[in-house]
């Protein structure tokens, strides 16, 4: 809704369906092992520690954003809570993930690192240069993939010769999870945190779905059934799923449940009008965060004639 | 042609026939028992290899969280010598030998470095870093701004490029015109045996991603070094003062210069002579000082002439002091081709000593300069 009245613009990837993949992680695992991930990261950095007001700010482009609007839906980040994103371009963050195992090896602090990417981020060449420093130098990492059938508009099987992501990790073992149900995502995380840190690394595929296009711009109908999208939905909905469990063993009731919604449904309208009221990056937001220490990094005039040159005093004529 | 000691810089004057790629010396370095690297620890000349290698090691004994990857870092020593038998000191795990994956290992250095080790990745041969491209300019670049400040990647990309000797189109690349358009990384080039110790040293230090280019023929080139010295990472060296033009280089380029001095010396042409150093950002205020005392510029490159490092230089030189020009800002650049097998087609590439002289001649003569 937000998109369609022109206030979050540009590359939006929704996670709805796919909820049961970050909140079963983050069960079994704790801030202190790392995460990074591709753009679908609206769920997930809820599950680090963005708050719900950030992520909206961050699509609204506003200051109070997760990353103060320099990001965007596609680049959340929480540095302190060690969930590095968020990133743009499809398969390019395995290596960095490979990466946050090794600091973990090096720093000797029994941590892993959760680097989760897409059925059609599995077929970068990149991905099978990071496993295998992975397995060669017993780096702690568990690769997650999120199968959720589609790379954009293409499926599985018109993309993947092998279809079975898994078992693409060749010589490091790998795990098949429903990732529709949460508490069966709950446990294969820790069953695999528990091999990486002991043995090396794993690959979990989670068995999971969109219910929205790739991203805002794809109706996600052409290249599936609306009975497809809706079957699924009836069938396997991480929410209902939770929600027959709470109701089935007495753990709550419906009423309750309910209760719940509408006040969370409340606190996400709150929140969406907030950051509705955050303000605009100021301009010189633009030049900081360049480099570390600014260096002097200046708005160049696009009108070249304005470009002089300052020298300090009493440099000039050596 | 014989290697001579040069007037001015007191360096050995890069000999054009006689020098060789590091490699070549290896059998050369290891029969001798490390008496080498007992050599390079003590003061006195040396070889830019040591120097580069010593700038490593302080680093690494100072701060637990410098450590190295590249291909043959480790137990083979170093292609060009820089890591030689430091993973005897520092371990496998801090000197990784990584399999042959830079776009994989690139990543994985970025990676670590998001969390604070500050890695120093290296490239066998700047070239190969195009299979990097990715990871350099949208992970090591960009992330410290799309993260809004919360992530630094403070990391090191390091490597030989630069026209050899007959390497043949691929090894001979110059990519700090494919990187110089990144924002958020910083370019550095080395040229002599004391700033490439002091700069390496500063650019481990520093919390940016700096691209640091060594270039493969200056390995064993020899000279001295500043102990505990840090260069400024953005500061241009002025090599010579003069009056009359300024002719601004770098790298390997310095010492075409330099020659090409000699020369003009002789014809009573008195050049200001500035190594850049760094290639991004430019240090506008050295040059511009220069450039307002002479009037006239020559820029001599390695990189070719289209999308070089002198064509953003010449541009920000013709907007920002173009009432300080008497003449318009001359380029010699290598030429649009890739550089050819044969000895004297390579030549013909690059810049050679004859045609700065005939460019210098022609500015200060105030004809027109063909470049």
């Amino acid at each position: 809704m937000l998109y369609k009245q022109k206030l979050a613009r540009g590359f939006l990837h929704l996670a709805d369906g796919q909820e049961a993949v970050p909140v079963g992680l983050e069960a079994a695992s704790s801030y202190k092992d790392s995460l990074i991930q591709t753009y679908r990261d609206h769920c997930t950095a809820v599950g680090r520690g963005v708050t719900v007001k950030e992520v909206f700010a961050e699509l609204l482009g506003r200051v109070d954003g997760a990353v103060r609007g320099l990001g965007g839906s596609m680049h959340l980040y929480k540095a302190e809570n060690n969930f590095y994103g968020g990133m743009g371009i499809v398969g390019t963050h395995v290596p960095l993930g490979a990466g946050l195992a090794f600091a973990h090896k090096y720093r000797k602090d029994g941590c892993v690192s959760f680097t989760l990417y897409g059925d059609g981020a599995a077929n970068q060449g990149q991905i099978s240069e990071a496993i295998n420093m992975s397995a060669l130098w017993n780096l702690p990492v568990v690769f997650v993939v999120e199968n959720n059938h589609f790379g954009m508009g293409t499926s599985q099987d018109r993309a993947s010769k092998s279809a079975r992501f898994y078992t693409r990790g060749d010589y490091i073992p790998g795990l098949w999870v429903d990732g529709m149900d949460v508490l069966a995502v709950k446990n294969g995380i820790a069953f695999a945190r528990q091999h990486a840190l002991e043995h090396g690394p794993i690959i979990v595929e989670m068995d999971t779905y969109r219910y929205h296009g790739h991203s805002i711009s794809d109706p996600g109908s052409s290249y599936r059934t609306r009975d497809e999208i809706q079957g699924v939905r009836r069938a396997r909905d991480p929410i209902e799923h939770v929600r027959t469990l709470l109701t089935e063993f007495k753990m709550a009731s419906s009423s309750e449940l309910k209760q719940l919604e509408r006040k969370l449904k409340k606190g996400v309208q709150d929140d969406i009008e907030a950051a509705k009221q955050s303000a605009e990056p100021p301009i010189e937001d633009l030049w900081n965060n360049i480099y570390r220490d600014g260096l002097g990094a200046q708005f160049r005039n696009i009108d070249s004639t304005r470009n002089k040159i300052q020298l300090p005093q009493g440099s000039a004529g050596r | 042609m014989q290697g001579r000691s040069c007037g001015l810089c007191g360096q050995t004057r890069f000999a054009e026939a006689r020098l060789v790629a590091a490699p070549k010396t290896r059998r050369h370095v290891s029969g001798r028992n490390s008496r080498c690297i007992t050599r390079a620890a003590a003061s006195g000349p040396k070889l830019m290899w040591e120097a580069l290698r010593e700038a490593v090691d302080e680093e690494m004994e100072k701060d637990p969280t410098v450590c190295v990857m590249g291909e043959d870092v480790g137990h083979y020593g170093g292609s060009y010598k820089v890591t030689y038998d430091l993973y005897k000191k520092y371990g496998d795990l801090r000197l990784l030998d990584t399999p042959i994956c830079e776009n994989g290992f690139m990543g994985m250095g970025i990676g670590a470095a998001m969390t604070g080790l500050r890695p120093i990745v290296e490239g066998m041969n700047m070239g190969f870093l195009l299979l990097a491209y990715n990871q350099i300019s949208n992970n090591a670049g960009m992330l410290h701004y799309t993260s809004g400040g919360q992530f630094k990647v403070p990391i090191v990309v390091r490597g030989p490029g630069g026209v050899g000797r007959q390497l043949g189109a691929e090894h001979s690349q110059r990519l700090e015109s494919y990187f110089q358009s990144i924002p958020g990384v910083q370019l550095v080039a080395c040229s002599t045996v004391a700033n490439a110790k002091a700069l390496l040293k500063s650019a481990i230090r520093s919390d940016n991603p700096i691209i640091f280019f060594e270039h493969v023929l200056l390995y064993n080139v020899k000279g001295e070094t500043n102990d505990n010295y840090y260069q400024d990472l953005e500061r241009a060296e002025v090599v010579r003062q003069g009056k009359d033009v300024t002719i601004l280089c770098y790298s390997r380029m310095r010492y075409v210069v330099l020659q090409a001095v000699q020369e003009l010396e002789k014809q009573g042409i008195d050049p200001e002579v500035i190594d850049l150093i760094s290639l991004k950002p430019f240090d506008m205020h050295t040059i511009s000082a220069s450039v307002k005392k002479t009037r006239r510029v020559i820029i001599v490159e390695e990189c070719m002439k289209t999308g070089g490092i002198g064509a953003s230089l010449s541009a920000q030189i013709n907007e920002a002091l173009f009432d300080d020009l008497d003449h318009q800002v001359v380029r010699l650049s290598s030429q649009d081709v890739p550089t050819a097998y044969a000895y004297e087609l390579e030549a013909a590439t690059i810049v050679q000593p004859e045609q700065v002289v005939e460019a210098a001649q022609k500015i200060v003569q105030k004809q027109m300069a063909y470049a």
